[in-house]
Formats: C-alpha cells, structure tokens, sequence
C-alpha cells in the first residue's frame, strides 16, 4: 500500500468534495451507533457496580483492579493466553513446516488441497462445538475408542470433563480451525518467493535449516502477522466454543474473558466488571495487532 | 535435500493436514446419514437414511430457524453492502477534509469485536424496546459489518484509474451516476467477495442472537442449534443432523464461491 499513497494526490479529481460526507453519513451513523456508542457506554458501565436492575454505584476503577485481583477473572486471561498458543502459534508453526518443505516446489493441485483446508473455517463454531463434543466423548467417541483399538486404553479420558486437560482439548479444537489458513496464507507468501534466492543460498553452501532461517522466514514476515493477527484475535473473542462445548468448566479450568462477560452480565447480574471485563479485551486487541504489525513493517524496511 | 524429496515431503504434509481437516466432517455426515434407533457411533457410515433429517426438521423446528437466519442474512448482507459501497467510494475517490481521521475510526471499529460491546448493547436495545426482535440481531450486525465493508470498498475503489472517472464527469455524469453505472459493474469481483464474506460471518453469529433472543420463533440456526444439543446431546444421529442443516448452506455456498471466501480471508479480513 506505501507506494500507492503517492500517487493519491494525482489521482483525486478536483477540490475537496463536501458530497463525501453525504456518502459516509448512513453508514457511519449505523457504525456509530451500534459500535462507537456502546463502546462508549461499556466503558462508562465499566466504572460502576450494578446487577442490571437497582441502581448502580460508583466504583471508578475498581472493576478493572478486580481482573487482576479477582482469582477467577485472572485465571480466565491466564487460560486465554494460553489458547493462543493453540489458536495462533500452533497454526503457524504447522503453516510454516509446509512452507518450508514447500519452497523450491511447484504445489500442483494446490487450489484442491486450499479448499479442503479452509473448510473448517467456514463451518459454524457451534456446528464445530457439536462435532469434537462427539469426537471427545468419553464413552463411545471416536478418539477414546481409537486410543483402546491400538492399545492406549490408559489413555482414554473425560477430554473435556478432566480439570487438566479439559483446555487444551478445547485449544486443540481452535488448532483445527486455524491451521488450514495459516497455511494456505504461508504457502501462497512462499511461492511468491524468487526461485534465485534459493539458488544463491544454496550457492553459499546454507543447508536446508540454514535456508529456511535466511531466506523462507525473513521473506514471510508480512504473512505471519497477518496469520498471527487472524488467530490471536480469535483466540481472545472465543466465545461460541467454549459455551457450545463446556460453558468454562469443570470448575473454571475452560472459562476465558469472553465468556466471564456473558456469565457475569446476564447470568450473576455483575454488569459493570462484565463491561470492565470487554473493555480489557478491546485494549489487549488493539496493543496486540500494533505490536504484531510493528513488528512486521520493521522487518519489511530492512 | 533432492527436489524429489521437498515433492515428497511437501505433498505428505499436505495430504495428512487436508485429512485432519476433513475427517469430522466428513464425520458428523457419516453420522448424520445413519439409520436413527440403531447403534449409533460418530462417523460409522452404514447407508443413507435421510430420515434423521427430517425428524430434526420436525422435532427441531429447524424450519423456523432457517427462516430467521435467511431474514437476518438478508437485511444485513443487503444493507451493508450499498453503504459500504457508498463509504468506499467517498473514501477512495473522493477529498474532504478529516477524511483520514473518519477512515482510521473505521479501521478500529474491525478490531472490537462483539463480545466488548455485547452488555451496552443490550441494555440499549432493552430500552429502545427492541430486544427480542429482529431489529435487534440486523441493526448491531449492519453496524459491524460496514466497518468491514467499507474498508474493503476503499481498497477496491483505490484502484480505479482516475481517467475512467474523470471521463464520467467530463460527459457530464453525477457523482451517484458514476458510483452505479460505471464504477460498480467493474467492482463486481470485490463486491462479491464482500458479500460472500458478510454472508458467512451473519450465518453463523451466535452470541448476538443468545443474548437478544428469547422467543423461540427468532432464533436463528446456530442459536436454534445450541438450544437442540441442550435437549438431544444422548441423540447422536438427530443432533448430527441438526448440526449439518445448520452447517449447509455456508458449506454449499463456500463450494461454488471458494475463491472468493479465501481471497478474503487471507487478505487478513475480520469483523467485529
């Protein structure tokens, strides 16, 4: 995009036009309304104590000082960073063992393998939800049922009733519906890559490790944090999985930010730390992508 | 390593992660498609008895929720994306003053996402006496929707060579004139897209519709769906069913237009 912004100026016919602003209005009035303004609201019911009924009570910051006081709320941002690690960086690193394998290869029939691999990002996440909470049960699914078939019976388990592995079932879940794009956006950024840098690297006498670190990894840098921007703002907003498959529990061991706003606005009628709650989760949003995307411009003006 | 081997290599990774990705899928089908009062297990294919399919119809009121998934789908995907067309335009062809500043307002709203706005909202609509209507799932998502729309609208308006609008005008044409018949019969591609992406992103909402909802006649199929499993999780083959009525009509959609779904998404697009 840098380049373009140049040649803005040549191609803007005429004055300034007071038309545009008739052009934005309705839809900037529907955004305004339905996105800025509750925004806006969130943060204000952030700074009180109300149960949605009686009249609420100042509390300042207060709400925001419970997300890192209030054991439960901070076990749900702790157990959302650890999805990340399911939703972002397990994507990657399998987008990028394919790129890597990928790299001096012409992919015959890759618009095939594209649309198997995207497949499960278009399937409802309730739809999603349905299908492991069967993968997973414990009695007759067919994970528990495989591990007995090839003599792992001691492995079978409650995968999403076991207080340990009750999240990372869960994660593994948001694995499988990123995977597919973080390698599809990979590969694409690794046939993009001239076939001579290869060849010189090769030239040099740089091993396949040492050619992927020198040549494959710096050349992606713009396609990984578009990958990691996609999968860590997922993992953060998980909301629809984890209600479909344990509404946060056992216990708390699955509860994450998104849900703690559902459960604590409509449920225990702790409407303000529920907004505090959704508040955090925009800021974590906004300072993520920016560090994501510094991150890549550096690396792209090198 | 040899070509032949990166080939090898390359197509096994591609091969094993394609079947990852297919098999419960393929799966929940399988499952969907066995004979009900049988012994049911995820994923045994043994026929096609498409009667599950109609017992979720009838047992599930799926009809209903199909209904009021398609009014939504409708109204948002419609709506969004004639205003978005008309932000992207002023955005990307026109001059005014503080026009940055508006875009950049737009490009913050792709990053809030729903879960940070969903108690004001309702609240708000509890006031306006609109919870537990249609108004309540279409407005908030046209809401969302053009901020994505706009952005993608902008990028494609950016591109127009100048000429052909400065062409349109020299003949005389209006700003709006130019907008619909000569800009948008070329901007069809990006507009498809668009569509094609807001179209999948309202089907499959589910958390707007669980908070706005309580009559059951307004709920829309995922929400339809959760609501099913709740009643018949010991019904294997009837809820599979469910889940693949709900699933259909993105999949279907998805296979006819696949290039359009993942030329957007990994363009990097979200949605609040």
């Amino acid at each position: 995009m840098a380049p373009r912004l140049a040649t803005v100026a040549d191609r803007s016919p005429g004055e300034p036009r007071r038309i545009g602003y008739l052009y934005l209005l309705p839809a900037f009035l529907l955004f305004g309304a339905f996105v800025l303004f509750p925004l806006g609201h969130s943060l204000w019911l952030s700074l009180f104590a109300w149960d949605g009924v009686t009249a609420g009570r100042w509390v300042g910051l207060d709400n925001y000082g419970d997300v890192l006081s209030d054991g439960e709320l901070r076990s749900s941002f702790v157990h959302a960073l650890i999805l990340i690690v399911f939703y972002a960086v397990l994507p990657v690193l399998i987008g990028l063992l394919l790129a890597g394998a990928a790299a001096r290869v012409q992919v015959r029939g890759f618009t095939f393998f594209r649309v198997v691999l995207f497949l499960p990002q278009v399937v409802a996440m309730v739809v999603v939800a349905v299908m492991w909470r069967m993968i997973y049960d414990p009695n007759d699914g067919p994970l528990n049922e495989a591990l007995r078939a090839v003599g792992l019976g001691g492995l079978t388990k409650s995968w999403l009733g076991d207080f340990d592995v009750a999240l990372p079932a869960v994660g593994l879940v948001g694995t499988w519906v990123w995977y597919g794009l973080a390698m599809v956006l990979l590969t694409a950024g690794v046939q993009k890559i001239p076939k001579s840098l290869y060849d010189a690297a090769r030239v040099d006498g740089a091993g396949p490790l040492h050619e992927f670190f020198a040549v494959t990894l710096p050349a992606l840098r713009g396609e990984i944090a578009v990958a990691l921007t996609l999968t860590t703002v997922a993992a953060l907003r998980n909301f629809d999985l984890i209600y479909n498959t344990t509404k946060g529990g056992p216990g708390d061991a699955t509860s994450v930010p998104a849900f703690q706003v559902y459960d604590r606005a409509f449920l225990t009628g702790e409407v303000g730390s529920a907004s505090a709650i959704g508040v955090t989760l925009v800021a974590i949003i906004f300072v993520i992508t920016f560090c994501i995307n510094r991150f890549a411009d550096r690396g792209a003006a090198r | 390593m040899t070509s032949q081997r990166e080939k090898a290599v390359t197509y096994a990774i591609l091969g094993v992660f394609s079947l990852l990705a297919l098999l419960p899928v393929v799966g929940i089908i399988f499952t969907a498609l066995q004979e009900p009062g049988g012994a049911a297990g995820f994923g045994r294919f043994d026929g096609f008895h498409l009667s599950n399919f109609q017992r979720a119809w009838e047992q599930g009121n799926f009809g209903d929720y199909l209904r009021s998934s398609g009014i939504v789908v409708v109204a948002v995907v419609g709506v969004s994306s004639v205003l978005s067309i008309m932000a992207g335009y002023a955005f990307g062809l026109m001059r005014f003053r503080g026009s940055e500043v508006l875009f950049y307002v737009f490009l913050l709203g792709l990053m809030i996402p729903t879960e940070a706005i969903i108690v004001p909202l309702y609240y708000d609509l509890r006031d306006l006496s609109l919870t537990n209507t249609y108004w309540a799932l279409i407005l908030p998502q046209i809401g969302t929707s053009v901020a994505f729309g706009t952005f993608w609208m902008r990028a494609f308006f950016r591109s127009v060579p100048s000429s052909l609008v400065e062409a349109a005008r020299i003949d005389g044409a209006s700003s709006w004139l130019t907008l619909w018949r000569v800009l948008l019969p070329l901007a069809r591609p990006a507009v498809l897209t668009m569509c094609v992406l807001l179209f999948m992103w309202t089907w499959n909402e589910f958390l707007l519709a669980l908070v706005m909802v309580t009559d059951e006649s307004l709920r829309t199929a995922p929400l339809g769906l959760s609501f099913f499993q709740g009643r018949n999780s010991s019904d294997l083959t009837l809820l599979a069913a469910g889940a693949v009525i709900v699933a259909t009509p993105v999949v279907v959609l998805y296979v006819f237009l696949q290039r359009h779904f993942i030329r957007g998404m990994v363009s990097g697009a979200v949605k609040g």
